[in-house]
């Protein structure tokens, strides 16, 4: 039968392809797919493009007439009317071109700049084996683009006797060491802190250099102790830094001081303002909060009940007042609360009170993360005989940590948006502090939007790169293939 | 753990305290215990010190004392005349209306954000991530001094309202924005029952009916809604409730509105100044709006976390069992993803009460701004101003995450 | 008793200075520089150019005290202080002296305990307004909103003015004077109301300044002068004593241009014992000799400050008025130095 039938007609090459519907296609499917799928987005579409269309409308003519040279917010105004016409309007730019310097170094004195800006650059070195320790290629761009940057700013600051070329030799250095062997940048990591405070305050080497001794000593007293049992090694460790800063420290340094002197030149914390001030003090916040706020989070869960007690009183305090009223209690009461006379660094109570606030949320954040860990790891952990901080550190809290890596971040994004605060117990901010103390002068009154918009750019620019560079961390630390 | 063998007998040493894991703990919560108390003596010491040094006292006297000064905007009656005290209550409540507007703003915001950030509409997503990374990113101080100068810089001077003025009103003629404040419509009850005097200030009795009222219908709502439960549990079909739900809620407070004659007295430019409304200064405008959208930010990132952890599988099965989009959102996504959003809520919630002490910024009078402020400093009593008002915050913050924790107890997943 | 006290690792040298001490003058020579609580910014009387160098009429206070206990005016750290935290700041001992056009008050002396060691400023609160308001005098301001400084004197006059004269106001509370202006200047408020003074330092600064009047009345008397902490005597005649020089300068024919001159020696013992040239007035308060020559040194006598700071040739334009010595009409009258 089947060689008698007879197909009608069998097509014997394939029809070519044709192009699809319009509307199936390219932008216009694009459109209809992401734009107009339904009224109701069709709608929301109108409303957005309005709302583009208005604030562009707005925004753009003041934008587009931005004015960068000027020696006056006067001066701005008759160019933009000259260039424009009458009763156009322009950004004034100049007042951030005139003022650069007070918006980022506040009233450091202007031969020390380089100080600041090495510190800064130095900082992106030390936390490298930290932060960027997986990809070579990151880290590689990161540092070559601080290093430019450094080689492009250090002939503009006045660096003594032309030091720019061992700069150069340095960075070089620092370079091929991060090339070749990132983790020996870990000892910049260890001194970074007495370095920076040494480069930003100048004064004596030998204050910062035994204020980091005392880490040594911990560490001495602690490998001295270590045959006597955990608890004592530990206390011990603490005991004995504590004692050298309180009682042995200055009079070595008032010897050292006396018989080698080091010291560059000093600047007072009053001096300090625009974002020097607020990346100091943020810094310093972000690097000082994370251990505390571990030890509190474990301080909270543990078995202890006052320890617990007392983690829960100083969290949920600190948690429930404002930040503000704590930098009031650091400016205003601390000379209540200790002894007579007692007086010091307003910066450093600062710092000390950001903190804390930032301690106490890192505490909730870093609980939640050990609350959720299975069970199964803490039973793991003692079915293999850790102790409890063997346990901790090596099961415990590398996991509860990657878990709160995003909830850190955002506490950390909040600390250094918190740093403009400052401005309230009379520190410099970049953001109030400074931005009136230019207005005040003759030349810029009546320059509200340009300041304002330069410093929060500043600002997102940071806390935007902190957010991203967390999404990369917990992209980087994800273990498990989902 | 059993211990076969009998612990050999021994007396008991000193180092056990140290090294026997019975008694470790209970050395060490005794040495920091007795290392806290000592630090507690110290600050105490040392501030009595202090205080004996500068011939002060700590006493709280000075709240019964006349404050002297006036405060432009206040909730309740307050004059030049009253007392410290009274300029602190003045403040506590200026800073409770703003963070309850602030919370009920900063929710819709938030809520609208999330949702529409999830939304197919590429361009709106778009908008909506833009408008999440600059507000998050950006302190909310800057906020809030941009809010102050777009309200003072911006908006027109009360008499660019006159016939012929540069200057409109919003809304039908009810809202108008100047340079100094924002004139809304005053709520007029023309059968007024009067205020309660509770001793230190008075309770509008209409406000009081009328949320006895709704609170009323509201309880009767769940009443009738109970009964179609029971109903549809016997009988497998469920009445029909939503015109009921719907009348509860609303007649008995249109009804009682109607009954307490209930008009609005709109704003009119009398002079210099918008009279016959209410005027909301523009401090209180600028905090409000800036500490709301601040937050609404997070708050957005919160409805968008807590949507997104509701795998598509519950959608799925809610509609393999036949449910209804809005049923399937109501009993099926809401219930779980409030769950997840709650507990991040409340924290944004207490977050945003404490910003609002950040009306420093602006010159409104908030609880930092009387007590921790101008009493502060014309009393000179910072130690006590600082402490009380720590307090204040510390019991409102307790306070807020307290009742939000009971609702959270309530969502809580029940495990079995 | 000299205790250094470092606080934990987050401690660094020069970050901490503390130091136990009997008075203030140890506390000041000990550490070497004068903790001077300034205006945040109000030009004329204190305020920072852009390098972060102080100057203006309290400013000059400062460097006077600092000149006499120190040898050098430059030692000073000027702590800004806002109208709220000035006085808290004195208490708390993070400033040494206030020189922040502050008011002489009953209760500021006697229950804040402080010291007002004298009168640098006789002042009164006085209201600014745009010309265009068609305003003449206080009495016509009902209904008005006002800008205040919170935490001053001012805050209670205009309450105690406006009760008085029957009237009401919107008071809108800002917290420094650039803020204050930027409101008046915005128009958010009707009027500007502050110490005379600084209305006219507030105005001078204006665009247009003719735009803007200050009207005739005076609501209050408001005395301004340095103050320090009550209960350090020998600190407060250091301060207060300074200021007399100051003044006494003036009177005496003691300038920037004659003190190296009359220091050598002059006919009047008066001027010999204020300059160390005769008697021995310094040692009796802890000083050397030569304490008020240093401090005449600094910025000259009175009328030079006033006349370099705020005087009728600066932008502010003040004239001597009450502030004029005793012997031209004014209040100006220093005990005499023997």
């Amino acid at each position: 039968m089947a060689e008698h039938h007879t197909a009608a007609f069998v097509r014997t090459e394939i029809l070519p392809e044709q192009a699809p519907p319009v509307s199936e296609a390219g932008i216009i499917r694009w459109m209809r797919e992401n734009l107009f799928s339904g009224p109701l987005n069709t709608v929301l579409t109108f409303v957005g493009l309005f709302i583009i269309y208005f604030v562009l409308k707005e925004y753009s003519p003041w934008l587009r007439h931005s004015v960068w040279n000027a020696g006056s917010v006067g001066e701005c105004r008759d160019i933009v009317t000259a260039k424009y016409g009458e009763g156009a309007t322009g950004a004034c730019w100049a007042i951030i071109r005139d003022r650069w310097n007070m918006f980022m170094f506040g009233f450091y004195p202007r031969e020390l700049y380089w100080r600041p800006t090495l510190a800064l650059g130095l900082l992106i070195f030390a936390a490298a084996p930290v932060l960027f320790s997986e990809s070579r290629l990151i880290r590689m761009w990161v540092l070559g683009v601080v290093s430019v940057f450094l080689m492009v700013a250090f002939p503009g600051l006045d660096v003594p006797n032309g030091d720019t070329a061992l700069l150069a030799v340095v960075l070089v250095g620092m370079l091929a060491l991060a090339w070749m062997r990132p983790w020996s940048l870990l000892w910049l990591t260890a001194v970074y802190p007495g370095l920076a405070v040494w480069m930003l305050w100048g004064g004596s080497a030998w204050g910062p250099t035994l204020a980091m001794a005392g880490f040594v000593i911990g560490w001495l007293a602690w490998l001295a102790t270590r045959s006597f049992g955990t608890i004592l090694s530990v206390g011990a460790a603490v005991l004995a830094p504590v004692l050298w800063w309180l009682f042995g420290m200055a009079p070595v340094q008032a010897l050292l001081d006396a018989s080698l002197p080091a010291a560059i030149e000093g600047v007072r914390s009053e001096k300090f303002g625009g974002f020097v001030l607020a990346v100091t003090i943020g810094v310093a916040g972000i690097v000082l909060s994370l251990p505390m706020g571990v030890v509190l989070a474990l301080a909270r869960r543990s078995d202890m009940f006052l320890i617990k007690g007392l983690a829960v009183g100083f969290i949920e305090f600190i948690r429930g007042v404002p930040l503000i009223s704590l930098l009031f209690v650091a400016s205003l009461l601390l000379n209540y609360f200790l002894p007579p006379g007692t007086n010091f660094d307003i910066i450093l109570r600062v710092i000390i009170m950001v903190t804390m606030f930032a301690a106490a949320y890192i505490a909730e954040v870093v609980r939640g993360g050990l609350a959720a860990l299975p069970r199964g790891q803490y039973e793991a952990a003692d079915s293999l005989g850790l102790d409890y901080w063997k346990a901790q550190r090596l099961i415990i809290l590398p996991q509860a940590l990657k878990i709160s890596i995003p909830g850190i971040v955002s506490t950390f994004i909040g600390l250094f948006k918190d740093t403009t605060l400052v401005v309230f117990v009379g520190l410099l901010d970049p953001l109030k502090g400074i931005t009136d103390s230019v207005r005040a002068s003759f030349e810029w009154k009546g320059a509200y939007w340009e300041p304002y918009i330069f410093v929060g750019c500043i600002f997102f620019i940071f806390n935007f790169s902190m957010s991203r560079y967390s999404m990369y961390l917990e992209r980087r630390l994800q273990r498990d293939h989902e | 753990m059993a211990i076969a063998t009998e612990p050999p007998k021994q007396g008991f040493r000193l180092s056990q305290l140290l090294y026997d894991t019975r008694y470790r703990s209970m050395t060490i919560q005794v040495v920091v215990m007795m290392m806290f108390m000592a630090f507690a003596a110290w600050l105490v010491d040392n501030t009595i010190t202090n205080l004996a040094a500068r011939g002060k006292d700590f006493n709280f006297g000075f709240l019964s004392v006349r404050s002297g000064y006036d405060i432009g905007q206040r909730l309740i009656a307050y004059d030049s005349d009253s007392t410290h005290a009274r300029a602190m209550l003045v403040g506590l409540l200026n800073t409770l209306l703003v963070s309850f507007l602030g919370c009920l703003l900063a929710v819709a915001v938030g809520v609208t954000v999330g949702i529409l950030r999830l939304s197919k509409n590429w361009l709106v997503a778009r908008l909506m991530t833009i408008y999440v990374e600059v507000f998050r990113n950006v302190p909310v101080l800057l906020w809030i001094l941009i809010f102050l100068a777009v309200l003072t810089e911006a908006a027109p001077l009360p008499n660019a309202f006159k016939e012929g003025g540069s200057a409109s009103m919003l809304l039908f003629d009810s809202i108008a924005v100047t340079n100094r404040y924002t004139a809304v419509p005053d709520p007029l009850f023309s059968r007024s029952l009067g205020n309660i005097d509770i001793g230190i200030f008075l309770i509008s009795s209409d406000l009081m009916a009328l949320i006895a009222v709704v609170v009323a219908g509201w309880y009767a709502r769940r009443l009738v809604l109970r009964r179609a439960t029971a109903v549809q549990n016997a009988t497998g079909e469920r009445p029909v409730t939503w015109w009921k739900s719907v009348a509860l809620l609303t007649l008995p407070a249109v009804l009682t509105l109607w009954a307490l004659g209930f008009h609005l007295g709109y704003p009119s430019l009398q002079g210099f100044n918008f009279t016959g409304g209410i005027n909301v200064s523009n401090a209180f405008m600028a905090l409000w709006l800036a500490l709301s959208l601040y937050t609404g930010a997070f708050i957005a990132e919160i409805v968008r976390a807590g949507v997104m952890a509701i795998s598509n599988g519950q959608t799925e099965a809610a509609y393999a069992l036949g449910l209804r989009p809005g049923r399937t959102m109501n009993l099926v996504i809401l219930p779980q993803a409030l769950r997840v959003i709650i507990p991040p809520l409340i924290s944004q919630f207490l977050n945003l009460t404490k910003n609002s002490s950040l009306a420093i910024a602006t010159g409104y009078l908030d609880l930092r701004g009387t007590l921790g402020g101008i009493t502060l400093n014309q009393t000179g009593r910072e130690l006590e101003s600082v402490l009380l008002m720590m307090l204040i915050y510390l019991v409102l913050s307790l306070m807020i995450s307290g009742v939000m924790n009971i609702y959270n107890a309530s969502v809580k997943l029940k495990e079995r | 008793m000299k205790k250094s006290l470092f606080f934990g690792t987050l401690t660094a040298a020069g970050m901490v200075a503390g130091f136990a001490a009997a008075g203030t003058l140890e506390d000041v020579v000990a550490r070497g520089e004068l903790n001077c609580g300034v205006n945040t910014g109000l030009v004329g009387f204190a305020a920072p150019d852009a390098n972060g160098n102080w100057s203006g009429f309290d400013v000059a206070i400062c460097k006077a005290v600092a000149a006499a206990v120190l040898g050098d005016p430059n030692k000073v750290k000027y702590v800004p202080t806002s109208g709220q935290t000035r006085f808290t700041a004195l208490a708390s001992s993070e400033i040494d002296v206030l020189a922040r056009n502050s008011t002489w008050t009953f209760t500021r002396d006697v229950d804040l305990k402080l010291d007002f060691v004298g009168v640098n400023y006789y002042d009164g609160q006085g209201f600014m307004v745009p010309k265009a308001l068609g305003v003449s005098s206080a009495k016509e301001l009902d209904g008005a909103t006002i800008c205040i400084q919170t935490g001053t004197t001012t805050e209670l006059n205009l309450a105690d003015f406006f009760k008085a004269n029957n009237m009401t106001y919107s008071p809108i509370a800002i917290d420094s004077n650039a803020e204050g202006e930027q409101q008046y200047l915005a128009g958010a408020c009707d009027a500007y109301t502050t110490d005379a003074s600084g209305l006219a330092a507030t105005r001078a600064a204006f665009a247009t300044p003719s735009d803007h009047i200050i009207l005739p009345e005076i609501i209050s008397k408001e005395p301004l002068g340095p103050l320090v902490r009550h209960g350090d005597n020998q600190w407060g005649d250091i301060v207060r004593w300074t200021l007399n020089a100051l003044i006494a300068a003036e009177e005496y024919g003691i300038t920037s241009a004659n003190l190296e001159e009359l220091s050598k020696g002059s006919s009047n013992p008066e001027i010999d014992r204020l300059l160390g040239t005769s008697g021995d007035l310094g040692p009796m308060f802890g000083l050397d000799n030569l304490w008020a020559k240093r401090a005449i040194a600094a910025s000259g006598n009175y009328g030079e400050i006033f006349a370099a700071t705020i005087g009728e040739s600066t932008p502010i334009g003040l004239a001597r008025g009450l502030n004029a010595q005793w012997t031209q009409g004014g209040l100006l009258y220093t005990p005499p130095f023997r």
